[in-house]
């Protein structure tokens, strides 16, 4: 992904200590849900849409997550299809790719950016 | 009886640890009385593995050998003690805590210790030398604090230990003296590629440097001045310039050491004394000190040998080797500077991808002399071969390395002579594989768990998987079994390598045995297996990514994203104030209630933030979670048997609820479901069960392996007329062995079908102990059944484990997307299109 920096305004949503190693927590933010996946060896966390368009239910962040071939992704709970952490595209269904949000570590804030 | 004689061995480390191993195997043991003297405080562990320490893996997971083992063997460990002398004349040494001890024959396995050179303030506070647990508990502890590292030597260690800081949160920059990182192993390109790699991620390497002096600063941090170029300060500093043999014992006894150090052993690891012997990286064979810790563990086999009256000489050791530093693939095999005269050298040097791979053959290029691999170590296994078996290089030797369309020629292990070495660390052949095989093992893990091949380094296990294939295809067997994409074992062969192993996490099993990350496929299972081996919360750290959903929040995902609950009603019998508290809870969270086959009451749509608050109700009043969401034993349905009904035979309900509390709890490759029923009309149907109990007149008959669902099956009568212990026991071993045995998500009546002999061979394994397995399976299920504890009660126990509980980590609300409407006078989730409306309305 190419984003300008000046572009994004960065808000926080939640401390390190929220997150759950290899494993994924909720978070709001108005009307979005959005799950946070943290990968402490990488020192990363992603945000992707909670919502999980399968099953209608806001789930996704109690997927587990793993990698397939080479990529991480998170499994629905409920139906099983599996979102690329890194843009959301689901695997079983070329046509569905949720929505993600660039997300940071800012020391021990958790940061995800909004276009301006 | 002969008297027995007294072996001492002096050094507990792992060639120490490796030759009483061996002797015992050689039953040499029972003539001789044996002590071990060990300095360190640990009992002997894998230094190769060293560094996982600072990973989180403790003493005991890094353990070779234990006091109480030593103990139970007969051995007398002297641990955190030290020889000071030995006296040959009079066959005794002295040990620190001013004991005395005779022997007959003695081994030193002194190992080798750090050399600090002599810079002037080496001996500063904060610095380290990196070769035990104790050093590395030093270096965490100043870790704590600092923020910046530096590693004075660049070879194997260094660079390690380089890695060791690094993952300690330093930043951390190499010094090495000479003009390129490992030196004795690498040629001035191989130097530059595997620096150029390191610092790209983020370590900084100076070659060509010398340390002057180390100055300590009034605030305890250091300054390194060099001979040329800026000081450096630091917070921590290792040392890492080569070992030297720990051979100040023999130098005092007058033994015969060599010019720069180390023991001089013959071809059988004897001394200059016919009563002493030495052995690993203590030990000069030739001229030569090998500081790998194959080399030591073939003199041990030698010396254990040469004790019994065998001879089986040591001749020298490949000193190859393949690692992974700072995440680089690095691999040297012979000599690989070509010394040799006359020698022929091929090279690949890829600039864009940072790889460098050399191999040096003979004048006529058909055997490989050595070989130097950075970035890529792919051809490793290959090249290793040619090199060890002397085999014949293909006409154009240069395809070994280069990148082509079609992958390199690998060698296959049809090519191996059935002497080739396939594992050098155990020392495993081509020929002790295939025999393996030929006697009954059919999978690596067995092949593992046989001969010990791949169980030290791990380094040939690409190899061995490739070798039991082909091997096993040869035969006819097939053999793809991969649970996913991360593991090409099946769970029972992954179920095996953690009981044989002793592994207890998940990352220790993927790094040892899989690839990547991890599934939604494998994470479960294997978290299923160590739950079940090791009957650990499903909750404890190491295990929280592994869980799916159900079993990380202790309750029953529903479609919408809501839970339903389901507190244990043993055998179904329950007293009205506990339903009055179940109407309660659910009248109170508003939750849907219905009666679930297994004879107890689901309480359907809490939101995940209100599963502790409805718990903590339900605990207060007396219950225990029920395990509806875990592959675990469901429930014991039971009919209401010979205390009230005229046609009862035995109390059904009484043992429906003794084997329901007995069995709570065990985690299974699925689900398991039980039934007890008083007589034969069967009101519970047992036969749809895996588990099914029926009162006769003189006791229980079992039936197993039922089920209903999609593929229903009647069980199968297995055993009459048992007792109440019979009937426990029978069922204790039943069970362990289908969670040992049985497949990913196999039901048990799948899970006979599955095995070879079907219900006969389950009898003769279960009621015959044809495989003499019954009292294990019986030690493994008191294991599980003593260390029950209900998940719920200690969740809610557990401030961190409680935080979990959160539909939101940054708000209290819940989820406004959750909906219900009413029908039938109880909630159930709106659908989309009422949803919308709703939405509308609002
Ligand atoms: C970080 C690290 C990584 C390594 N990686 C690899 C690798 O990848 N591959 C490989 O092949 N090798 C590796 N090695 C080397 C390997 O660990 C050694 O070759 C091996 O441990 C040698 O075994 P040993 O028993 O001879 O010596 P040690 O394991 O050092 O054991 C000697 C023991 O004797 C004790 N001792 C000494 N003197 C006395 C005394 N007077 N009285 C009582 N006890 C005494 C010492 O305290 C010590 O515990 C590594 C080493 C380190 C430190």
């Amino acid at each position: 992904m190419t984003v300008q920096t000046q572009n994004l305004k960065w808000v926080q949503l939640c401390q390190r200590g929220d997150l759950v190693a290899e494993s994924g927590v909720a978070a709001r933010l108005e009307d979005q849900q959005l799950a946070l996946f943290y990968l402490p060896d990488e020192n990363r966390v992603y945000a992707i849409d909670n919502h999980d368009p399968f099953s209608q239910a806001n789930v996704l962040a109690r997927g587990l997550i793993g990698d397939l071939h080479g990529e991480w992704v998170v499994a629905s709970p409920i139906y099983k299809q599996h979102f690329r952490l890194t843009d959301g595209q689901c695997l079983e269904a070329s046509e569905v790719q949720l929505k993600t949000w660039p997300a940071r570590l800012n020391n021990n804030n958790v940061e995800i950016a909004l276009a301006l | 009886m002969s008297q027995r004689k007294d072996l001492i061995i002096i050094g507990n480390g792992m060639v120490g640890h490796h030759f009483v191993d061996t002797f015992r195997a050689l039953n040499g043991a029972d003539q001789w009385r044996i002590h071990i003297i060990g300095e360190e405080r640990h009992s002997a562990y894998d230094r190769v593995h060293l560094s996982e320490y600072f990973q989180g893996r403790s003493h005991s997971d890094l353990a070779l050998g234990t006091s109480e083992g030593y103990q139970q063997a007969g051995i007398a460990a002297h641990l955190g003690t030290r020889v000071e002398r030995i006296d040959r004349a009079a066959h005794t040494v002295l040990l620190s805590d001013g004991e005395e001890l005779c022997y007959d024959k003695l081994v030193l396995a002194t190992g080798s210790y750090p050399f600090v050179p002599p810079i002037p303030g080496h001996d500063a506070e904060r610095c380290f030398v990196y070769r035990t647990l104790d050093d590395l508990d030093a270096i965490r502890s100043a870790a704590d604090q600092g923020k910046t590292g530096v590693v004075i030597g660049g070879g194997l260690l260094g660079l390690e230990a380089a890695n060791a800081l690094t993952s300690l949160g330093l930043t951390t920059e190499v010094i090495e003296f000479a003009p390129r990182l490992m030196p004795v192993q690498l040629d001035a390109t191989a130097g530059t590629v595997l620096k150029d790699k390191i610092e790209a991620l983020g370590v900084r390497v100076h070659t060509d440097t010398a340390t002057q002096q180390i100055e300590t600063l009034n605030d305890g941090r250091l300054r390194l001045h060099f001979a040329d170029g800026e000081p450096l300060e630091t917070d921590v500093l290792v040392f890492s310039a080569g070992i030297r043999p720990r051979d100040e014992l023999a130098r005092q006894a007058g033994l015969k050491v060599g010019e720069r150090g180390g023991v001089c052993i013959d071809n059988h690891g004897r001394t200059s004394d016919n009563d002493i012997y030495a052995i690993g990286e203590v030990a000069l064979w030739d001229e030569r000190i090998f500081g790998l810790v194959a080399p030591g563990y073939r003199m041990a086999e030698t010396v254990a040998a040469h004790l019994e009256g065998c001879d089986s000489p040591f001749l020298g050791a490949d000193m190859s080797t393949k690692l992974k530093l700072l995440g680089v693939d690095v691999g040297a095999i012979g000599d690989a500077h070509g010394t040799t005269p006359g020698t022929l050298s091929f090279r690949y040097h890829n600039e864009a991808k940072q790889q460098y791979k050399k191999i040096v053959t003979s004048a006529d290029g058909k055997r490989l002399l050595g070989a130097i691999l950075v970035g890529d170590n792919s051809a490793y296994d290959s090249l290793l071969q040619y090199y060890l078996n002397d085999i014949a290089l293909p006409a154009e030797p240069d395809s070994l390395i280069l990148p082509s369309a079609s992958a390199a020629p690998a060698l296959g292990p049809d090519a191996l002579p059935d002497s080739a070495t396939i594992c050098s660390c155990m020392n495993v052949t081509k020929g002790g594989i295939v025999t393996a095989i030929d006697g009954g093992c059919c999978s690596v893990a067995e092949v593992k768990a046989e001969t010990r091949a791949s169980s030290s380094c791990g380094g040939c296990a690409a190899m061995l998987k490739n070798l039991v294939d082909a091997t096993l295809e040869a035969r006819g067997v097939e053999v793809d079994h991969s649970l996913c994409e991360h593991f090409s074992y099946t769970r029972q062969a992954l179920y095996h390598l953690v009981q044989v192993e002793q592994i207890k996490t998940f990352d220790e099993l993927i790094r040892r045995h899989g690839r990547g990350h991890g599934c939604d496929i494998c994470k479960p299972a294997v978290a299923s297996i160590l739950a079940s081996h090791w009957n650990e919360g499903v909750h404890d750290a190491a295990h929280v990514k592994l869980q799916d959903t159900n079993d990380t929040f202790l309750a029953n995902m529903q479609k919408d994203g809501t839970y339903s609950i389901v507190p244990r009603i043993a055998g179904g019998e329950i007293t009205p104030d506990k339903l009055l508290v179940i109407g309660q809870v659910a009248k109170d969270y508003r939750l849907y209630t219905k009666i679930t086959g297994g004879q107890r009451i689901d309480l359907f749509g809490a939101q995940l933030h209100q599963l502790p608050e409805i718990w903590q109700r339900l605990i207060d009043a007396g219950f225990e979670t029920g395990h509806a969401y875990g592959k675990a034993l469901r429930t014991v349905k039971s009919c209401v048997g010979s205390t009230w009904c005229r046609y009862g035979q035995q109390d059904s309900v009484g043992m429906a609820i003794l084997l329901e509390n007995r069995y709570k709890g065990l985690r299974a490759p699925h689900k398991i479901k039980f039934a007890v029923s008083g007589c034969t009309r069967e009101c519970a149907e047992a036969q749809s069960k895996d588990i099914g109990v029926i009162a006769t007149e003189n006791g229980w008959n079992l039936y197993v392996c039922g089920n209903g669902g999609m593929k229903p099956r009647h069980a199968d009568l297995f055993a009459t007329d048992l007792d109440d212990v019979h009937l426990i026991r029978t069922i204790d071993r039943l069970l362990m062995f289908y969670v040992r045995t049985a497949d990913r998500l196999q039901r048990t009546a799948r899970w006979m079908e599955s095995l070879e002999g079907g219900l006969d061979y389950l009898t003769d394994v279960i009621l015959n102990d044809c495989l003499n397995l019954g009292e294990e399976l019986d030690q493994q299920m008191a294991r599980i059944v003593d260390t029950y504890q209900c998940e719920w009660k200690a969740t809610l126990e557990d401030e961190q484990k409680l935080k979990r509980f959160r539909t939101f980590v940054n708000s209290p609300a819940g989820d406004d997307n959750i909906l219900f409407v009413e029908e039938r006078d109880q909630i159930r989730p709106a659908t989309h299109e009422e949803k919308n409306r709703l939405i509308a309305s609002a």
